[in-house]
């Protein structure tokens, strides 16, 4: 089986966030692959372990995500692909990168494709299904199980905490929610021969993309942190004092009601 | 001069570091308390692969270096001590030697099973009487056909329980009224072979020490581990090695004592600030910092000189000796910035200092590492 996997490099969830001049710091950061995307790593090293293939982990951006993709070498994952937008793109959305991909697998005849279900910093949830919708292909997203059978494909999906079972066929991309599996920790062999394993580095030139034909559709207009929470009031007095009190100050003060 | 870790050296500190964060930490109160030796913790470390770091493929082993060794050993034992030790003592105590100085058969028969995790890897060496002064060896092994019999005892061997085999000092002759040392392997299956588990110890509580008592224990001659005469020597070649394991240790419970002290400064709040704000905290911090800084570059740099195969001998034990020395001091700094709380076993600093204190002693006292290094340095 012919499997990819589309995976991001995103701050690591402990990071905090500073911006300044309208832009996020990344200096000094810590990096890791977004957490969804483990989750569909984990799955495809399963699928492949299970009905044999190839697993090959793809990803977007800067020269740095080398390190993201040599992890998802050293869990398992047989092949990588950068594909270095670096000095070609100033800004990417989702339009942007799922063009990209899209471009890239269009003829690699991929039977299986897995990404996250959501980036855990720009949190759109956007670049599976609209790889899929380019490829033409099936799509199901936050997936919690995937069983496959010949080309018959049984998904459990999550919605909203509820569970909703489908039935579909290869090819098809699939988002990975958390509870899909326990994604493994890349053993130490596995790191030592990530180095040997084939990382491919592309660029727009080599899809033969025009920068225009995937530019952001996507306009920026403010970067800024939400705002300090304040702290929280205790109400003092007869119960019904208080209570009358909230009641007024949900309306007139929070405007809630 | 580069101070970076290598790819594989970052990748093995991010991993290794998650899985103590996320396996080995939760449990380590717990397993203070109830001296329930982490077995679970070492079947997922060998299914990572990492029981058997710095041995060839061949043997079982990954490969990796030093650096990756003490970059392993630093994050367990920053989760907990007693995971640490057992695995700096299963590596560089137990599968050195066998790598250094076993012949092709002894590393396929002796190494392959603790490189891959099946075995845990220990050694004899310390008894009642000797320690790094090997004169007051008393255990003998005696030629009896084609076997050595051996009698004797051990103390404070670190893993014996858990080991299927273990190399082990004795006299095997004595030569112008001086002990002939030699290393045997012996299986502790071996009829006569006692191991008993009953000290009550002051931390590492979760590691297995034991007691050895050998009776009549016969093994082939074959067992010889290297050559003859040579045990001690071959012993105190493994020591070096084993003590940028215990410098690492001491450099992880350094670092936990250090951000368990940074984050409560930052909670508790006394006279109206937090104890972060007063300069007497932060110039305690500062001092901590630094200390964990430059005990981790001495264990980095003797590490390094070892995969250089270059000499050692002076930059393990002085990073063993700085690295434990402020391990102990910072760990009681912690408890101390902490105040009433830090004596508790529930925030964890009180425990790191019972831990950390052993790395003062074992693998050669602070006093031995002092002559060690005085003689490295010509005096």
């Amino acid at each position: 089986m012919n499997i990819y996997v589309l995976i991001k490099r995103t701050f690591d969830t402990e990071e905090k966030i500073a911006v300044s001049n309208g832009k996020i710091q990344e200096d000094g950061a810590e990096f890791i692959i977004n957490p969804y995307d483990e989750y569909a790593i984990e799955e495809a090293i399963q699928v492949r372990d299970e009905h044999g293939g190839e697993v090959t982990v793809v990803t977007m951006g800067e020269e740095e995500a080398e390190k993201q993709l040599r992890t998802a070498l050293a869990m398992g994952a047989d092949k990588a692909v950068l594909i270095n937008t670096e000095d070609d793109l100033e800004e990417l959305d989702q339009f942007t990168v799922a063009s990209v991909l899209a471009e890239y697998l269009k003829d690699k005849e991929a039977d299986l494709i897995l990404a996250g279900n959501v980036a855990i910093d720009g949190g759109s949830g956007q670049v599976g299904p609209r790889v899929a919708e380019r490829l033409g292909i099936n799509c199901v997203t936050t997936i919690t199980d995937l069983k496959i059978d010949g080309s018959d494909v049984t998904i459990v999906r999550d919605m909203e905490g509820d569970s909703e079972t489908i039935k579909t066929s290869l090819p098809l991309l699939v988002t990975a929610q958390q509870g899909l599996n326990e994604p493994r920790y890349p053993s130490l062999p596995g790191i030592m021969k990530a180095k040997k394993k084939p990382l491919e580095e592309l660029e727009l030139d080599d899809l033969d993309i025009e920068e225009d034909d995937v530019e952001a559709k996507v306009e920026t207009v403010e970067v800024y942190l939400p705002p300090k929470k304040e702290a929280g009031r205790i109400l003092e007095g007869d119960l019904s004092d208080q209570v009358s009190e909230l009641a007024s100050l949900l309306r007139n003060e929070a405007k809630v009601i | 001069m580069n101070f970076d870790l290598t790819q594989e050296q970052e990748m093995i500190k991010k991993t290794i570091r998650e899985f103590a964060d996320e396996v080995v930490a939760p449990g380590a109160i717990e397993r203070d308390r109830t001296k329930e030796f982490p077995i679970e913790i070492f079947r997922q470390l060998a299914d990572m692969g990492m029981m058997g770091l710095p041995f060839e493929e061949k043997y079982g082993g990954a490969g990796a270096d030093t650096t990756s060794f003490a970059i392993v050993t630093e994050e367990l034992s920053r989760a907990c001590a007693s995971t640490g030790i057992t695995y700096s003592a299963h590596i560089s105590l137990g599968g050195a030697p066998l790598n250094l100085f076993g012949t092709e058969e002894q590393k396929e028969k002796y190494l392959v099973p603790i490189a891959t995790g099946e075995s845990f890897g220990a050694f004899g060496l310390t008894e009642p009487n000797a320690g790094s002064d090997a004169g007051g060896t008393q255990t003998r092994a005696v030629e009896d056909g084609d076997d050595w019999v051996i009698n004797g005892s051990k103390v404070y061997i670190t893993n014996a329980s858990y080991a299927k085999h273990l190399a082990l000092t004795a006299i095997t002759d004595m030569k112008d009224g001086k002990k002939e040392i030699s290393a045997i392997i012996v299986p502790t299956d071996a009829e006569g072979f006692t191991i008993i588990d009953n000290y009550e110890k002051m931390g590492l509580n979760a590691s297995n020490t034991t007691e050895l008592v050998l009776e009549n224990v016969r093994v082939p001659k074959e067992n010889l581990l290297g050559k003859r005469g040579e045990g001690f020597r071959q012993f105190l070649v493994t020591l070096d090695g084993g003590r940028i394991g215990i410098a690492a240790m001491a450099v992880g419970i350094a670092q936990a004592a250090f951000n368990r002290a940074l984050q409560y400064s930052k909670e508790r709040k006394q006279f109206g600030k937090s104890l972060s704000e007063f300069q007497v905290t932060q110039f305690k911090l500062a001092d901590m910092a630094m200390k964990i800084e430059l005990a981790r570059n001495m264990v980095y740099k003797a590490a390094w000189l070892k995969d250089q195969g270059r000499p050692f001998t002076k930059e393990a034990s002085m990073a063993k000796l700085y690295a434990s020395e402020i391990a102990t001091d910072i760990a009681n700094q912690a408890i101390q910035i902490h105040g009433g709380y830090g004596y508790m076993k529930e925030y964890e600093v009180e425990r790191y200092l019972r831990d950390t204190k052993l790395l003062e002693i074992g693998e050669g006292t602070s006093e031995v590492q002092r002559m060690v290094i005085a003689r490295q340095i010509g005096v």
